[in-house]
Parts: C-alpha cells; structure tokens; sequence
C-alpha cells in the first residue's frame, strides 16, 4: 500500500515537472506562437519585454503565460489577440492592446470558449473593442485586470468583461473604463463579481440577463452613460456596493427589472438621477441601504410585489418614492426619513405617526414630467402641506408605519 | 440727483422698518445654517423664505414709503427739478436700501457660513428680485393717488408672481400634456421673475431632481452660460420694464 502510495507521489510530481519557456526578442524564442509549438501541458512561457505583434494566439494547451517587464502584445487594430480553446490557461502580467472591430464576431483581447479553470490577472487591456469575452466557461477568475477602451460610439466600443453562459466565475478587482458595458452577464450562474471598480462607460456600468443566483459585492459603479440595468434574474445578492452618479434623463443608479428573490444590502446611492427604479420585482429585499441626495430615491411601479424596504436610510432625496398607481403591495418598514416630521413620545426611537413618502408633487411629476420646472416654489409647497392634511392623490396605503428617528450605521 | 438720492436713503436708513428687515433676514439666515448641518439643505430652506419675504416686503415698502413720501416729493416738483430725476433717485435711493439690507441680512453671513458659487448665484438672484420689485410697487403706486388701492395692487402683483402664475404654468402644463411643452414652459418660465429667481438657483444646487426625464433639457439651457445671462438679462428686462413704464406714467400724471 506505501509502494503504491509512494509510486502514485513520484508520478504525479513527474508528471506535473513543467518547462519553463522563456520568450524574448533577443531570446532564441522570439515569437509567443514559436513557444507555444514547443511547450506542451503545464508549461510555463515567460514573456519578456518587447512588442509582440503575431496576430491571432490561439491557445490550445493548458500552459501559464506570464508576462515579465514591459511586455505588450499587439493586435494591430486587425485582430482577436488571445484565444484559449484549451482548459487551466493561464494569462498574467500582460500589456494586451488595440485589438481589431468587427460586427460579425467578439474580437477581444482575451476571449474563451467552452474552457474552464482559466486564471486571467493583473493584466493591463487597453484599447480593446471587447476586453476578456468568456462564453460557456466554468470556474474561473478574473481578476486584478484594467480594462481602457477609445468610448466612440455604442456600435465601435465593445464590454469590459463579457461573459456568456458562464458559471461559477470569479471578477474581482478589475477596473474598467471607457467600454461599452463595463461588466455584462448573460446566462451566468452562481458568479462572484467583487471589487470592481466600472466607470464612464457609454451605456451600462453593469448589465446582466437571466443570471441567477449571482452575488454582487463591494463594487463601485460610477458615472456611467445610463447607470447600472440587470434584467430577468433571480437569487441576485448585491452587498456594499457603490452606485455613483449616474445622472442624465435616461440614466438610473440601478434599474431592476422583473427581477426576484433578490437581496440588496448595505449599498450605497449617492446622487444619482433616479436611484432604484423596479419594474415587475417581486419577493426582494432591501436593507440597510443608504440613499443620499438622489432625485428619485425608489421608483416603484405598481407592477411590483412582496418587496420588503427596512432599515434603509434616506437622506436629502429630492423626492424618496415615486410610484405610478394607488396598489400597494409591498411592505415599506422602519425605514430613516429625513423629511419625516413626527414625534416619538414614548422614547423607543420608533416614530408614533407613519410617515407618507410619496409626496403629492412626486405623483405629479411621475405624469407630467415637464412641471419639475415648478419644484420648490411656493405653490407646491402649498400643494404638498394640504395633501398630507387630507390625502386624494397620494396612494394612503404606501407608507412606512414606524419610521425610525435616527438613521442607521449601515458599515456596522 | 445724487443729492436727493442721498437725502431720500439716508431718510430710509433711519426709518426703523429697514433695520428691522435687516435683523429679520439676519436671524433667519444664522438660524437655518445653526439648525441644518448640511449647507445644501441651508441654502434651500433660505431659498424658500426669500423668495416669499424679499419680493414681499421690497413691493409693501416701497409703495407705503413712496405714498408717504408724496408731499416730499410735491415739495421737489416746486422745484426747479424735472420729475425724472425726482422718480428715478426716489427709486435708486429705496433699492439701493433694500439691497443693502440684503446683503447684510442675507449675503454676508451666507457668504461667511458657505463661500462656494452657489452662495453667488442666491446673492445676484436675491439683488434682483429687490429690483424687479422695487420697479413694479412703483408701477402700482403711480397707477393710483389712493394709498390702501396702491397698497392693494401691490399686495396683488406679489400674489400674482408667487403664486397664481404658477398655478396657471401647472394648469397649461396638465392641460396639454400629450405635447412636448418644454420649450413652452421655458417661455413662460421667463415671464415670472420670481419662478426665474428660483431656477437660478436651483439648477445649482437642487440638480439631480432636475435633471430627470426634461430636466436634461432645461439642464442644458439653463446650465450653460448662455442660459444663466439669459435670466439674469430677463430680470434686469423685469426690473426695468416696468420702471420706464412708470416713469412715463408719472411724467404725465397730474400731481
């Protein structure tokens, strides 16, 4: 049994004894392609400093590409760069620029398909049309990569980090610029996007489609064309996020779209245009979030269902909650409101009167968007102190019945 | 003229109801900044209260004091003075006053609790309205020799602008809402001095709720440089269209 156990060591560490091939333009290997010829399973290709330009790489062994110094791999504005069609690749410590723009297919600086085990970090992508573009992929990681595209126009830009039909990947601290989407997900299951930091992108900071079960954590989504828009999942876990800035007419700090059994937790929104707008969400929870100096704070269509709203903070909104109809069919629950005016006799730090946040200029605004011209004035003041007295328009069921009277650590 | 402007000012100066308004804007200002920590939510608190009592007590003031001022004013026509430098040093001499109350009221300790651009833009707007104020009570006190009718026209004006205009803005607004109203309520914007005072200062401060659905587009009008000389110039027009309509009329008016 010891033989045996002894015998299965020693060929394992014979089998897992890997090269190591260095490249170089004043090494005997000049091209990545001659190294990837001569290595076989396991090996490792160190590239040095230089500029390679070799056009398409395709990368059909498992082999560790590691880049040394200022080692740039080119792809001459003509092509996809690296292409991994073998699993347990990995790709580190590359400069990786200027890939080609197509409209038939992906080109990407780094993409993948149908592989898994890939470990893709600390590399620099710039000027790329998609950045890493993964499709039907497994555990994986991507990790510690910047990703800086040219931002031209919305066909000629390509996303950040695309993945399609993935599962269990892991994204984490990338940061992504000046790309079309900075991170999109289709078809990706029981992923770990962490870290990233996706920034003045042209449309979406973060887009994702029917990908379930996915946790989103300690990300930072600023400035980007039109916010963040995720579609048609369930089980999405979004913790410690930032959502940034994302200001203009179309532009949401985050849109949830029929999505369900969702947890939003401990994120923060800071002057955005419209923080949360939900469109068909059912069974989701919000806790512990902080929404700070947005227009609209939530928007909550009507079509909306068994969310839960506790504990979040709410502070300096211009208006808290906006909403499209008199149903109510969520639960809104000892929220912090920094409008609320009511009183706490018994000293529990629970408000005794419920607090209404929908505010009657809210409700006008929502149909009319055109009168945000006459917020603040002296008639709508008016308008807003007699609808609270004697609620017609505001729906009376949308309220928060123990509002708290000081706000929340949400860091705690 | 300076002469009389001089006389008339100092007149008002001593008069108590100035120093009043004065210390009334003053408390209420370094209230609000002692009250809210936040500076932004300040500002908009303050905003609200001088866009009702700046153009409040500018339009009452002036036509009580222009009404009480009549036989002074007699006395100098009996003089070798033509009536426009009487009427426009009478008019530069109360706005100047008001103004300088303002600005001890209002401007310095704003300026003192939140020196930023935004603080600029609330003195400017709040000079302005002064202004534009002072030009209509004019307008209302030479319409008529009857001091409570004066008065009354007066009061009338500033309801007018703070708030039955922007009752009928809302009513066209709900009225023709299936079309794009947003040039349209541009233009009526502007024919309200106090609705402009506001936006000016609004789009500095209040951004984020204007810059929803249309609010890109007044965003980019009211935004941009253009845009902010655009209102500053249509209330100088406010302040000064009526004033020479005044003018004419009491040039022509039977003492």
């Amino acid at each position: 049994m010891r033989i045996a156990v002894l015998l299965f060591i020693v060929g394992f560490s014979i089998q897992a004894q890997s090269a190591i091939w260095r490249v170089g333009p004043a090494l005997q290997l000049k091209t990545i392609h001659a190294a990837l010829e001569k290595s076989s399973k396991g090996d490792t290709i160190i590239v040095t400093s230089g500029l390679y330009q070799e056009g398409n790489i395709r990368i059909g062994k498992s082999v560790v590409i590691i880049g040394e110094g200022e080692s740039t791999v080119d792809g001459q504005n003509k092509f996809e760069v690296f292409t991994i069609e073998s699993n347990n690749v990995t790709i580190r410590n590359l400069k990786i620029t200027n890939t080609g723009v197509s409209s038939l297919s992906d080109l990407a600086a780094i993409g993948a398909e149908n592989v898994r085990g890939l470990y893709i970090s600390n590399n620099v992508i710039d000027n790329a049309f998609f950045g890493i573009h993964l499709a039907n992929c497994k555990t994986s990681t991507v990790e510690n990569n910047i990703l800086t595209s040219r931002s031209i126009d919305e066909l000629h830009t390509g996303n950040g980090i695309h993945l399609w039909k993935c599962q269990s990947i892991t994204i984490n601290n990338n940061k992504i610029t000046k790309h079309r989407d900075g991170i999109y997900l289709e078809f990706v299951t029981d992923s770990f996007i962490t870290n990233n930091v996706s920034e003045d992108n042209l449309r979406y900071g973060l887009h994702f489609m029917f990908s379930h079960n996915d946790e989103y954590s300690g990300n930072t989504f600023k400035n980007n064309g039109a916010g963040i828009a995720v579609m048609y999942s369930r089980g999405v876990k979004m913790f410690r996020n930032h959502f940034m800035e994302n200001w203009g007419s179309t532009a949401f700090g985050l849109l949830l779209k029929e999505i369900s059994e969702s947890r939003i937790e401990r994120n923060v929104f800071y002057k955005n245009t419209v923080a949360i707008y939900l469109e068909g969400c059912s069974r989701s929870h919000f806790s512990l979030n902080e929404f700070r100096e947005n227009g609209f704070a939530l928007k909550l269509q009507a079509n909306c269902d068994d969310n839960v709203f506790e504990k979040n903070n709410f502070i300096a909104n211009s208006f808290d909650l906006g909403t499209n109809g008199s149903m109510t069919l969520n639960t809104i629950n000892k929220n912090y409101w920094d409008k609320y005016s009511g009183y706490d006799l018994n000293g529990d730090g629970l408000g005794d009167v419920p607090f209404h946040p929908v505010s009657m200029y809210a409700m006008i605004v929502e149909k009319m968007p055109t009168s945000i011209m006459l917020w603040r004035s002296f008639l709508v003041f008016l308008l807003d102190r007699t609808e609270k007295v004697i609620p017609v328009v505001t729906p009376e069921n949308l309220r928060d019945d123990v509002p708290v009277m000081t706000s929340y650590d949400i860091n705690s | 003229m300076m002469r009389i402007v001089k006389y008339v000012a100092l007149d008002i100066l001593r008069n108590r109801f100035v120093v009043l308004y004065t210390l009334f804007l003053l408390l209420v200002t370094v209230t609000m900044f002692s009250i809210e920590g936040n500076s932004d939510k300040a500002i908009l608190s303050l905003l609200n209260i001088i866009l009702m009592v700046v153009p409040l007590v500018s339009i009452i003031f002036t036509t009580i004091h222009f009404f009480n001022s009549y036989e002074f004013i007699e006395l100098l026509l009996s003089q070798p003075i033509n009536r426009r430098s009487i009427f426009l040093s009478e008019y530069l001499a109360i706005a100047t006053a008001l103004c300088a109350s303002y600005v001890v009221g209002v401007g310095l300790p704003i300026t003192f609790f939140n020196p930023s651009i935004d603080t600029v833009y609330m003195i400017i707007s709040g000079l302005l309205l002064t202004f534009v104020f002072v030009s209509l009570a004019f307008c209302a006190a030479v319409l008529t020799r009857d001091k409570a009718k004066g008065i009354g026209i007066a009061l009338l004006f500033w309801f007018y602008f703070s708030l039955i205009y922007d009752g009928l803005i809302l009513y066209v607004i709900y009225s023709f809402n299936d079309y794009p109203l947003e040039k349209v309520t541009l233009a009526l914007i502007s024919l309200n001095p106090v609705d402009l005072a506001r936006i000016i200062i609004l789009l500095k401060l209040d951004i984020s709720a204007l810059m929803g659905y249309t609010g890109a587009f007044y965003k980019q009008f009211f935004g941009s440089g253009l845009g902010i000389a655009y209102s500053i110039g249509m209330l100088g027009l406010w302040a000064g269209l009526p004033l020479i309509l005044s003018l004419r009329r009491f040039r022509m008016k039977d003492i």
